[in-house]
């Protein structure tokens, strides 16, 4: 019987296509074929594609090309030809294995994965080699698989040729994985993006642009004010406008959706509604008023993060000959990915299907489940591309998946919905980078030695009251508002860090680095500070604060090391440095600036990153360019403002996105490692601003301690 | 109201309300989805399109300003300074969430039109008008260069 006619035979008979390999809800390794109940991370298919199926969401972070590296490295894959698919949403299967929920965050998704992935692939390749050994009767050590063609040196095959008897074989539990040296894509500098083309040609699909018959266009009209409640609203201006279809008040009193046949009546019938609110539980405040209560709370600490407390350390300053004190203001950011947020649901014959760029389907799915009345097995998310995140579509409520299955069910859960967001909603719409104050209050002696270091910060509790709270909060303190700071590597003697909860309707979220947003941006200052108290090098000073016996502080000198020496760094140089570790990966920045007048450019900045073993160095410099150009434009000039609970700012004319003239040169030096592979989507971000505030205090003499650095009177050309 | 419009090429009626900005029949009417909406408000360069042959913000033009015109989407670019410009974007891997690339592409093509050779401080300011929230400027510029420079050879 000829290998043809027998792989038709069985396919037929099992009524399938494709060689599955995966793991059972357990995690062990399991294989099939396609209706099997088994969901897989690699997938053949009869032609002989491969497909990976990524259990995390693509944002532009690179997870669509990281995943495929691991599969097709220990596959022995062709590349160019390996396809790639989205897993549905399915906790058991498809789980992050550092949260145990299905999600994407804290730049996690290559840490849990690499050897997940590894697995399946080798698993994968095992059951080929074995099947096509059988198939020619020679030994397994006799088989090789270069570039998705197998070979026993004197036949070749493609995978097609054997999953049909490779299906049949049991999988290895514990597949021999590659060593380093036998690495062909892993750490290779260049390797195509596997999300390049469809994002260059406008085929790549995005929530946003989800069409299906019969589709309406929802937009909600929310309260002016964070935590106002409808009370009442007027559409009969809206019935006017061609292509207006209804509007109805959410049943959670948080807003009006509004219906229309395209987005344009959508918005425009929006525009025409009137509502009253009322404001009785609605922060009406003003960002001074906002700023001067943080500082309050700073007086008598809340919480305390460190063993030492901020009573305590209070007689190591009084005793000490002089202090350096210091106070740091920070603002609300709002995330602004590129694709407003948007979400769309249809009915299907057992529940509904929803469209979502969604980065965490757990959380999602739990809520759309709940609003929508329905058993969990009766919703279906499927993820698409999506255009940025930068935190802002994990909420723990889940806030515009609620809002579109509000919008879904008030017209009768019959007609798919599209509810989607406009940039101003974006700009309003809160969950926005914590504000935070911080103050430091650091002893010295005569020589300039470290007695005591009171510090404390006040912000709004990112995690209190949600979902993440149990894991993120312990004996009250948020480990996000401190995160960076609190396990900071110094080894700084004496130091107490004292912590207040703001409290106010608005609603905060992690973006992009989180906590280490505005930790690293203290204490990466505070050390320039300290360095040029005591007349030392910024640099110098930080390598005398890291214990190399440690293995982590080791890291961190590594890369402070290999930022001075790319960038050629020499004491008294006008310029800026700033280091900081975050996300299990290390980072060390110097900034190179033209300043005239109050006009500042930034020419250049010299990266240095240690992320472990590196996956796709391609991807990790990308993640630098990208994390240091996010962090600049936010620091040199953005801020939400609140005036009596209004927000200011409306769009990108009053949140200016950085531009293309305001981006630097780059420079990024990977620092060799065999250490685990940890994440780079975040890390790159605190150390950017905080080297940029250094460069600008050795040029000008200015230290910013308010952000954005356009308040200290700076301007950015 | 119904309109005819010449879209990559080819004529296509549509009905839609005078005013409403091109962006929205684009996407929604003609369901060419690789022109996309980022502000609304001519701030972002998300929804770039050609208007006989210059780069224009599609999400204030309205609709009956372009009847009569040749409208090209980033689904519809065919021809050499365009392919240029697509494959020297994927050599240097620009993408990152993808979101804003139709619209840099299309100023890209646009730029290189008007200018086969352009400096650092012409593609800087050509392109000012193109919000990459990514963050993706440093490689946006050196594939631009590189388009310009396998054009040139
Ligand atoms: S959507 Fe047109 S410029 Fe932003
Ligand atoms: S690639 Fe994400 S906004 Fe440009």
């Amino acid at each position: 019987m000829s290998a043809q006619l027998s792989r038709r035979n069985f396919l037929k008979a099992a009524g399938a296509s494709a060689l599955l390999v995966g793991f059972t809800p357990r995690g062990l390794l399991a294989a099939g074929y396609e209706d099997s109940t088994l969901n897989p991370f690699v997938r053949i298919d009869s032609d002989g594609v491969v497909t990976v199926i990524l259990k995390h969401f693509e944002m532009g972070q690179g997870t669509s090309t990281g995943l495929t590296t691991l599969i097709a490295e220990e596959l022995d894959a062709d590349w160019a030809s390996v396809r790639i698919d989205f897993a549905p949403s399915d906790t058991a299967k498809y789980k992050n294995l550092l949260f145990g929920a299905q999600g994407t965050g804290g730049s996690t998704a290559i840490a849990n994965s690499f050897m997940q992935y590894r697995k399946a692939g080798a698993a994968a390749r095992d059951l080929l080699v074995r099947a096509a050994a059988e198939q020619w009767g020679v030994g397994v050590d006799r088989i090789r698989i270069d570039k998705g063609v197998i070979t026993d040196g004197q036949r070749t095959a493609g995978f097609a040729d054997v999953i049909h008897s490779a299906a049949r074989l049991e999988p290895n539990p514990e597949p021999q994985l590659k060593t380093p040296d036998q690495f062909k894509l892993i750490g290779k500098l260049k390797l195509p993006r596997k999300d390049s083309i469809a994002k260059t040609d406008g085929s790549a699909q995005f929530a946003m642009d989800v069409k299906l018959p019969g589709m309406v266009y929802a937009v909600i009209l929310r309260s002016p004010r964070f935590g106002g409640r409808l009370t009442g609203f007027n559409a009969d201006k809206a019935a006017e406008i061609a292509g207006f279809i209804d509007a109805k008040a959410l049943p959670n009193g948080a807003g009006v959706a509004v219906y229309g046949k395209n987005t344009w009546a959508a918005l425009k019938a929006r525009d025409a509604i009137t509502a009253e609110w009322d404001f009785s539980d609605a922060e009406m405040r003003s960002t001074g008023a906002l700023i001067e209560a943080h500082r309050e709370l700073t007086a008598a600490p809340q919480y305390q993060a460190r063993a030492l407390t901020t009573d305590a350390v209070q007689a190591r300053l009084s005793a000490a000959p002089r202090t350096l004190d210091a106070e740091f203001v920070f603002p609300f950011l709002a995330h602004s990915p590129m694709e407003p947020l948007v979400c769309v649901i249809e009915p299907t014959a057992s529940g509904v299907r929803v469209h979502d760029g969604c980065q965490f389907p757990t959380v999602a799915h739990g809520a759309l489940s709940s609003v929508l009345k329905l058993k969990p097995e009766q919703v279906e998310i499927k993820t698409l591309y999506a255009g940025g995140s930068f935190g802002r579509r994990t909420t723990p409520t889940a806030d515009y998946h609620v809002e579109a299955a509000m919008a879904f069910a008030l017209l009768g859960g019959k007609t798919p919905v599209k509810m989607l967001w406009s940039r101003e909603d974006d700009i309003h719409g809160g969950y926005y980078r914590p504000m935070a104050l911080h103050k430091a209050s650091i002893a010295l002696d005569a020589d300039g030695a470290i007695l005591g270091w009171d510090h404390r910060v006040a912000a709004k509790s990112i995690v209190k009251g949600s979902a993440f709270e149990s894991a993120l909060v312990h004996e009250g303190l948020d480990h996000t508002t401190v995160e960076g700071l609190a396990d900071t590597l110094y080894q700084v003697p004496n130091m107490a860090l004292g912590v207040s909860d703001f409290l106010s309707p608005v609603p905060v979220l992690w973006w992009r680095s989180v906590g280490n947003t505005h930790t690293a941006y203290v204490m990466e200052s505070l050390m320039d500070m300290l360095a040029h108290e005591r007349g030392e090098d910024p640099i110098a000073l930080r390598l005398s604060l890291l214990d190399r016996s440690n293995k982590e502080q080791a890291r961190m000198a590594g890369v402070i090391e290999a930022a001075r020496d790319m960038s050629g760094w020499q004491p008294g140089q006008k310029r800026g440095f700033a280091a900081h570790y975050s996300f299990n990966t290390f980072v060390a920045v110097v900034a190179d600036i033209t300043v005239e007048g109050n006009k500042v450019h930034v020419d250049k900045l010299h990266m240095a990153v240690d992320c472990g073993v590196a996956i796709n160095p391609d991807v990790i410099r990308a993640q630098m360019e990208g994390g240091a150009g996010y962090a600049l434009g936010a620091i040199m000039r953005n801020e939400i403002t609140l005036d009596q609970g209004l927000v200011v700012q409306d769009n990108f004319p009053q949140y200016l996105p950085l531009r293309m003239p305001d981006m630097p040169e780059i420079a990024v030096t990977i620092v060799p490692s065999a250490e685990p592979p940890t994440g780079v989507g975040e890390p790159g971000v605190p150390p950017t601003g905080p080297a940029l505030a250094n460069a600008i205090f050795a040029v000008t003499g200015k230290r910013i301690t308010e952000l954005p650095m356009t308040t200290a009177g700076f301007s950015f050309v | 109201m119904e309109y005819q419009l010449k879209i990559n090429g080819r004529m296509r009626s549509l009905n839609a309300e005078p005013g409403t900005p091109l962006l929205w029949v684009i996407r929604d009417e003609l369901a060419l989805t690789g022109t996309k909406f980022g502000c609304g408000v001519a701030s972002c360069g998300a929804c770039t399109i050609h208007l006989n042959g210059n780069p224009t913000r599609s999400c204030i033009t309205p609709v009956e300003s372009a009847v009569g015109g040749e409208i090209t989407t980033i689904e519809g670019l065919d021809d050499p300074i365009s392919a240029a410009v697509q494959s020297a974007w994927r050599e240097k891997d620009v993408v990152q969430c993808g979101y804003c690339q139709s619209g840099q592409i299309m100023s890209a093509v646009g730029l290189l039109r008007q200018n086969p050779r352009p400096s650092d401080e012409q593609i800087d300011s050509f392109m000012s008008g193109n919000v990459c929230r990514c963050a993706t400027y440093v490689r946006i510029k050196d594939a631009i260069k590189l388009a310009s420079d396998t054009l040139e050879a």
